[in-house]
């Protein structure tokens, strides 16, 4: 006994670890943590450099520019459009699927038959897990089409708010097509992880509520919904990066044209990763630099709203009853 | 210690006398329900509607709003708001579930019309675009070796990272690299093509090729399988690793015959997961691999095809058959996809602790 | 306004399996009545009876009758949540809402349950803490979260929730056994005092507490194992502690078994 003790000692209080295999092991998992740094790194590096190029090519102002010709004499391109189309088209989608994914997960959690709840709990986790490609398939194959009566309903009703007015005809292939098309997309990631806070409400809360005499409903309200609130926050952000960074979907969908235009209906707009999918083909080099720095912009703002999440949930954290 | 008890100055509530009230019969839901159905179907056919998306909407905000009224008046109106939430909760559920039958039922339906033996095993050499015939073969060897390869690089490369992180951790190195997984969890798939793009065709010179495909799909897999592999691990009581150092078993090998086998189900589950998720990925795959007629069994050189590129290729071509052979490389994608989706989540479930239900 | 509960032939189930088989009993009206007996024996589950929630646990089910006064709480047209609303509970683990302040939390029940002013809120949630014993700790400090408390104030706000909105009865599911010795204390003194006010029905797995507490005692106990649980004797607490009629309320109480 007297010989595995120091031999214990020494192998449990060292960080730096003085056998080899203790070496060579924690010498190659922080060696893949490094990796892990270097191409982050890298891929801030590289980027930025093309986009300076970029920028410093470009003869208007990157920011402001109405047209992209970053191929012309001189270049002018600039991400105005993009922009818009992005946060537009995010912001619809997330105006329809955050309300819906908490009725679906309240749904789940609190109102189905409970033999029903767990096989559509599974279902809606297998959902979140379709190719975007094959929902752009199935969008513009039928959601255009479908989309174009209500549109028009749309049109007639509520066309005196400019938004719903359509002053151009064409196909549904708009940025609130996409917008509905991404709200679907988006919608079981959200719903998924909705549920799971929902879920983790202790039930002791939900039988104080209760207790007191509430409805069904009311038990939720004081509950539920305060409980998850910064659950909720954190599913619709990822929600929002899908959306934000969405391409193949957008690319199917949208009419491609770079204007923009208040009225959401008409067909037209781009979006940064629906315009880099497009024309990097044809692009030559001052083109590809122009779209690099596009999807620069693209993942600043993405980083962005994942820092806003983390911000929220850490500031709510008083609050959120974890404690509790 | 007895306060003197105050008489009652405020009584509270108006009291009912009683219990019981009112209460609307239980079928009320399903009747009012198919009333609204019928409803707005007769209003979308009388006014000329033809969207089947605005005789739902109607349906739905019909249901709703004589719910409430029909509640308020027989039951009182905080079981009327009741009544709302609840009519409000299923119709939400209605509203998601039809979009996604419908792209089930057309992706089946459309892609089964195509798909055949044929279909899998031929690629689309020698077919004409506007033309029927030829098949996805080249597109699946592509996708597996993309994706082989990715999962080749990220997997160990992310598990380690996840074992550093959980088990080596603390220091200011760890605090960078679970910060910068976070940051690259968010990088839009489209950006990690462009940055393989920019380093290896561009600066480096290299070409199209399957190999640059499955760089970028590596970087969009390493932090997904970081982050689920560290929630495994974490899970793994603290119990299990001081009672194998307490044996006198060196931390490595604690970590290599304890901790990762009894964690093992959960990371091969994260780890399918990720697959799943970059199998359907098209965006790196269109700027990289740049997609191609023939087969190309070698993934370093040349330009390959792969599944999701091939379906947005066909839909681009526009013509009937094309479309129709996107359909049934969509099918294959989906089941692919969903494939591995439940394998994985049985193997979670295999592995899982026996709870005991 | 405390009222008297008339129980007859109560059974209560999970799905097929029969908890609690046949209970009789009566509460009188401001008194404080004391379920004990071994775990398991159904004695939270027939409390939980008296108010609906048993319902609540998928599959519950409840045959017989429970009569507040000259209502019965399972008639046709009785609407679940107007009972619970009457019949208040207080739960083993304090549970106050940790999203809501310590005024919120109190005032919980009022606002479900109508419209008030904030200076009627004001007054009753005061009267309430006073109620509960708890005004004169937490008087500087409504505003703060109900989880910042201790274990034994949380449990007193969770009361002075419940008796907020003057229910009938108030039916308390071990509300010591979370707690230490001086909280316990404090909870049991609050009992003697609330009794002047509403019928109080306590669960408890605690002897001593009953015999301190109570002016009634009801024994519970299971036939054998898997068999429901049962009635067994219902007295005065002086007399179930003394001279209890049934032997096994006897083994019970002298600990041969429990």
């Amino acid at each position: 006994m007297a010989t595995t003790t120091p031999e214990l000692k020494r192998s449990r209080s060292a960080k730096s670890a003085t056998r080899p295999g203790d070496r060579i092991f924690s010498g190659l998992s922080r060696g893949s943590g490094i990796t892990l740094l270097v191409i982050m790194a890298a891929i801030a590096v590289f980027l930025s450099y093309r986009t300076v190029i970029a920028i410093s090519k470009d003869s208007t102002n990157f920011f402001t520019t109405f047209e992209w010709n970053p191929a012309g004499d001189p270049p002018v391109f600039g991400i105005a459009v993009l922009a818009f189309g992005t946060v537009v088209s995010s912001i619809v989608a997330m105006v329809i699927a955050v309300p819906v994914a908490i009725g679906i997960a309240l749904f789940i959690s609190h109102y189905a038959p409970r033999r029903l709840a767990k096989p559509l709990a599974y279902v809606v986790d297998l959902l979140a897990a379709v190719p975007s490609i094959i929902y752009g398939l199935w969008g513009a194959i039928f959601l255009v089409p479908y989309l174009a009566g209500l549109n028009e309903w749309l049109d007639q009703y509520l066309g005196w708010t400019y938004v719903f007015d359509k002053a151009n005809e064409g196909p549904a292939r708009s940025l609130f097509t996409v917008g509905i098309l991404l709200a679907i997309m988006i919608l079981p990631i959200i719903t998924n992880v909705t549920r799971e806070v929902f879920l983790q409400v202790p039930k002791m809360h939900e039988e104080a509520a209760l207790a007191l005499g509430a409805t069904r409903w009311e038990v939720i309200r004081m509950s539920v919904l305060p409980f998850g609130r910064s659950g909720i926050i954190s599913a619709s952000m990822l929600g929002l990066g899908r959306a934000l960074g969405e391409t193949m979907a957008v690319a199917v969908v949208l009419s491609p044209s770079f204007l923009i235009s208040g009225h959401l209906l008409d067909p037209g707009g781009g979006t940064f990763a629906q315009n880099i999918a497009a024309k990097f083909n044809e692009a030559n080099e001052y083109g590809r630099d122009a779209l690099i720095a596009s999807g620069l912009v693209l993942f600043a703002i993405t980083l962005l709203v994942n820092g806003a999440a983390r911000w929220i949930i850490g500031r709510r954290k008083e609050y959120s009853g974890a404690a509790a | 210690m007895s306060h003197a008890i105050q008489d009652r100055p405020l009584s509270v509530a108006p009291r009912r006398g009683t219990l019981s009230h009112a209460r609307l019969p239980r079928w009320t839901p399903a009747a009012v329900a198919a009333g609204s159905v019928l409803a707005g179907v007769g209003t979308g056919l009388a006014a000329g509607w033809h969207s089947k998306v605005q005789w739902g909407l109607i349906s739905a905000l019909l249901f709703v709003l004589v719910t409430y009224a029909l509640t308020t008046k027989v039951e009182g109106s905080r079981q009327a708001k009741d009544r709302v939430a609840t009519s409000l909760v299923w119709v939400c559920f209605v509203l998601a579930v039809v979009p996604l039958l419908s792209l089930a039922w057309v992706t089946v339906s459309k892609g089964l019309a195509v798909l055949d033996g044929y279909f899998l095993t031929h690629s689309m050499n020698g077919v004409l675009d506007a033309e029927a015939g030829g098949g996805i073969y080249h597109a699946l060897l592509g996708t597996v070796e993309q994706v082989g390869i990715a999962t080749l690089i990220a997997a160990p490369i992310g598990l380690l990272t996840a074992v550093y992180l959980v088990e080596y951790g603390g220091g200011k190195l760890a605090q960078a690299v679970t910060f910068f997984v976070d940051v690259m969890t968010g990088i839009p798939s489209i950006v990690a093509g462009l940055f393989v793009l920019t380093t290896w065709n561009l600066t480096l010179g290299f070409g199209p090729s399957g190999f640059a495909g499955a760089m970028a799909l590596a970087i969009l897999m390493m932090p997904v399988v970081v982050r689920s592999t560290e929630e495994m691990l974490k899970l793994v009581p603290n119990e299990l690793r001081e009672a194998s150092l307490a044996l006198g078993i060196p931390k490595w090998r604690t970590i290599l015959k304890v901790v990762l086998p009894t964690a093992i189900g959960g990371i091969t589950t994260g780890v399918m997961l990720a697959v799943a998720r970059i199998t359907g990925e098209t965006a790196p795959v269109l700027l990289l691999v740049f997609g191609t007629k023939l087969i190309n069994p070698n993934p370093f050189e040349g330009a390959q095809s792969s599944l999701p590129l091939y379906v947005y290729e066909q839909y681009a071509v526009g013509t009937d058959a094309a479309v129709a052979r996107a359909w049934a490389a969509a099918l294959v994608l989906i089941a692919f996809v969903m494939i591995l989706n439940l394998v994985a989540r049985g193997i979670a479930r295999w592995k899982a602790p026996k709870t005991g239900r | 306004m405390a009222k008297r509960i008339d129980v007859s032939g109560l059974s209560a189930y999970y799905g097929a399996h029969k908890a609690i088989d046949d209970i009789s009993m009566t509460v009188e009206p401001r008194s404080v009545t004391a379920f004990i007996g071994p775990s398991g024996c159904g004695k939270s589950t027939f409390l939980r009876t008296l108010n609906r929630m048993h319902e609540v646990t998928p599959g519950g089910r409840v045959e017989g009758k429970v009569m507040l006064d000259d209502e019965n709480l399972y008639g046709t047209n009785v609407d679940p949540v107007a009972v619970r609303r009457t019949v208040g509970m207080v739960f083993q683990r304090p549970n106050p809402f940790p999203t809501m302040s310590i005024f919120d939390n109190v005032a919980a029940g009022l606002r479900l349950n109508g419209n008030y002013k904030k200076s009627q809120l004001n007054d009753i949630v005061e009267k309430s803490l006073k109620g509960a014993n708890l005004w004169n700790e937490v008087k500087d400090r409504l505003n703060k979260p109900g989880s910042g408390l201790s274990g034994g104030q949380q449990q007193r706000l969770c009361i002075a929730r419940a008796i907020a909105v003057e229910p009938d009865v108030l039916l308390m599911d071990e509300p010591c056994s979370a707690l230490d010795p001086i909280s316990t204390l404090a909870i049991e003194d609050l009992i003697g005092e609330l009794k002047e006010r509403f019928t109080i029905v306590i669960v408890t797995h605690n002897m001593q507490q009953a015999a301190r507490v109570s002016d009634r005692t009801a024994f519970f106990n299971l036939a054998a194992v898997g068999q429901p649980g049962k009635l067994i004797e219902l007295d005065d607490t002086e007399r179930i502690f003394s001279n209890p009629s049934v032997q096994a309320t006897e083994d019970y109480i002298s600990g041969r078994f429990g």
